[in-house]
């Protein structure tokens, strides 16, 4: 859990960046600063890493301090990725991927293994890639090394700067998609800083729309559709784009309602589903063959969450976990 | 057909004298270039972290290099007198540009995505630029140091006129006394001196690019 508390940020030259702001970003959850460039989205992240000082306020993880925190210790638990990818081009993927590991004094077997273990979750053969440098790949497969390189330390907090917003429009929409079920199946917080409301929408458990330093407001996607709290956030989102993803939300799939994967949840005789299936389908499957809970596959067959009979009805009813929020999906089903 | 018999015939008689000077030649760039090195290279490290003071520091070589060489060795005299020493000085001061500018642009260049994920990463600034500053910036570092020794290898041959020796003895003998085939005999063996240095120097820079950058 990550808390901003009246976290202002005056720069030398006496712009202020970003101003009293604060907010929560709950464990697991994938929040977006969004904002048009300039209103302190990305000042915002880097004060978690430290990679700029506050000026006054505190930002807490989990209830400590990062003040009181060594600035490189503090980053070697907090995974980073940026547009700019930044992979090292003097040395392999595999000594890209293991760095944060090896700073933290891993044993080599271990970050060995990780390192092939990331791979494969990403779709790229370990046995290919492994020795390749960064500039023999695709700028797509480049910034997938760019987001596993990021969770090798088993950061539990990952920041994002708008990683994918040098891709490609096809690299981007692959990458986002993976994205948001990688986060799903390995439960990590991600702070990512975009500025496109099409992949905040597209991805994200909350947004926060920030302008001029401060925030506007904070929502979760369809919350923020269906009522903006003011002109500025209802131009941000556009009439257009309004429209076209209360629609989507209608063609919900298992992917975006599971939950990560607890391997006692997998023994026995589970029935699994493709992370493609419709809510629908989930739910004949629960009855047809009367269990508690669907095992969801990745794109390659393998396990990646769960959704329980409990989450799903919770879901059917407009209720989000941790909390009632009746009437936001009410109107899609 | 005969001058060529001639020229060899004074590389055969006078031997002694360009083996010597040689030796002595390839004393002086040698020593030059190590202590340029040792001068330029942490400072180009220095400076690059000082983008401010840079310029300055820069400038003050681009000045020096801008010293006709033979007047650089005459102003020296008066100061050091005359010998090796003086020699030396002259070649060092000559020698630190081209070595302290491409540090300090090899460095500098590295793109600031790399040095902004390594620190995000949590490396300390030391390993910044041990693992990544360093080594992406060797090619440049190499390449100030392969000019620098062919032109101090050039620069050499004025020695002889602070008594410091080398083969620009044996070509000023030759001037002096209307000997065509002892010029050449000085100044053959420093061209290829120069083009020797130089290709190795090459193959050296080739060997120190890091694998993943090499186009």
């Amino acid at each position: 859990m990550i808390t901003f508390n009246n976290v202002t940020k005056t720069f030398e030259d006496g712009t202020v960046a970003v101003d009293d702001i604060s907010f929560t970003v709950k464990k697991g959850n994938l929040v977006t600063l969004i904002g048009p460039s300039g209103c302190g989205k990305t000042t915002t992240m880097k004060m978690i890493n430290k990679l700029i000082s506050i000026t006054s306020g505190t930002i807490s993880i989990n209830g400590n301090d990062i003040s009181e925190q060594e600035s490189v210790e503090l980053r070697r638990n907090i995974g980073y990725v940026i547009q700019r990818i930044g992979l090292l081009p003097h040395m392999t993927i595999e000594e890209n991927v293991s760095l944060v590991p090896k700073l933290k004094g891993w044993k080599k077997a271990d970050y060995q293994k990780k390192v092939d273990e990331l791979l494969d979750m990403v779709g790229l053969d370990p046995q290919v890639y492994k020795n390749r440098y960064p500039l023999e790949l695709s700028g797509g497969q480049q910034q997938r090394i760019g987001v596993i390189r990021a969770l090798a330390g088993e950061p539990p907090i990952i920041l994002m700067d708008e990683p994918f917003s040098a891709l490609d429009p096809i690299s981007r929409q692959q990458l986002q998609d993976e994205l948001k079920l990688l986060q799903k199946s390995i439960n990590k917080t991600i702070v990512f800083v975009t500025h496109d409301m099409d992949e905040a929408l597209k991805i994200a458990d909350e947004i926060v729309v920030m302008k001029g330093g401060s925030i506007q407001q904070i929502a979760t996607p369809t919350e923020l559709i269906q009522n903006p709290i003011n002109e500025f956030v209802r131009s941000f989102i556009g009439e257009d784009r309004a429209k076209r993803v209360t629609k989507k939300r209608e063609e919900l799939h298992a992917s975006t309602i599971m939950e990560p994967l607890v391997p006692e949840q997998v023994t026995g005789d589970v029935p699994n589903l493709s992370y493609h299936s419709s809510l629908q389908d989930v739910a004949r499957v629960m009855l047809t063959k009367e269990t508690e809970t669907i095992i969801i596959n990745g794109e390659d067959g393998k396990p990646i969450g769960v959704i329980s009979h409990q989450r799903l009805l919770q879901e059917l009813a407009g209720i989000r976990a941790g909390g009632a929020q009746g009437g936001i999906h009410s109107n899609l089903f | 057909m005969e001058s060529i018999q001639i020229f060899f015939d004074t590389i055969v008689t006078r031997q002694d004298l360009i083996v010597e000077r040689a030796i002595e030649h390839l004393y002086l760039s040698f020593l030059a270039i190590a202590i340029a090195v040792l001068i330029s290279v942490p400072l180009g490290i220095y400076i690059s972290r000082k983008r401010k003071m840079a310029e300055f520091y820069i400038g003050i070589t681009a000045v020096f290099q801008t010293i006709p060489s033979l007047a650089l060795f005459g102003f020296l005299v008066p100061i050091l007198g005359i010998g090796t020493l003086t020699a030396l000085v002259a070649l060092i001061i000559y020698a630190l540009l081209p070595i302290l500018r491409n540090t300090y642009t090899g460095i500098i260049e590295v793109d600031e995505g790399i040095i902004e994920a390594g620190e995000g990463m949590g490396m300390t600034p030391r390993q910044i630029l041990l693992k990544i500053q360093l080594p992406l910036s060797l090619p440049f570092m190499m390449a100030g140091i392969r000019t620098a020794t062919v032109l101090t290898v050039g620069v050499v041959t004025l020695a002889t006129f602070v008594g410091a020796g080398g083969l620009g003895d044996v070509i000023w003998r030759g001037l002096q006394s209307w000997n065509n085939s002892l010029v050449l005999a000085g100044a053959i063996p420093v061209a290829l001196m120069a083009l020797f240095f130089d290709f190795v120097l090459k193959l050296l820079e080739k060997r120190v690019t890091p694998k993943g950058i090499k186009s």
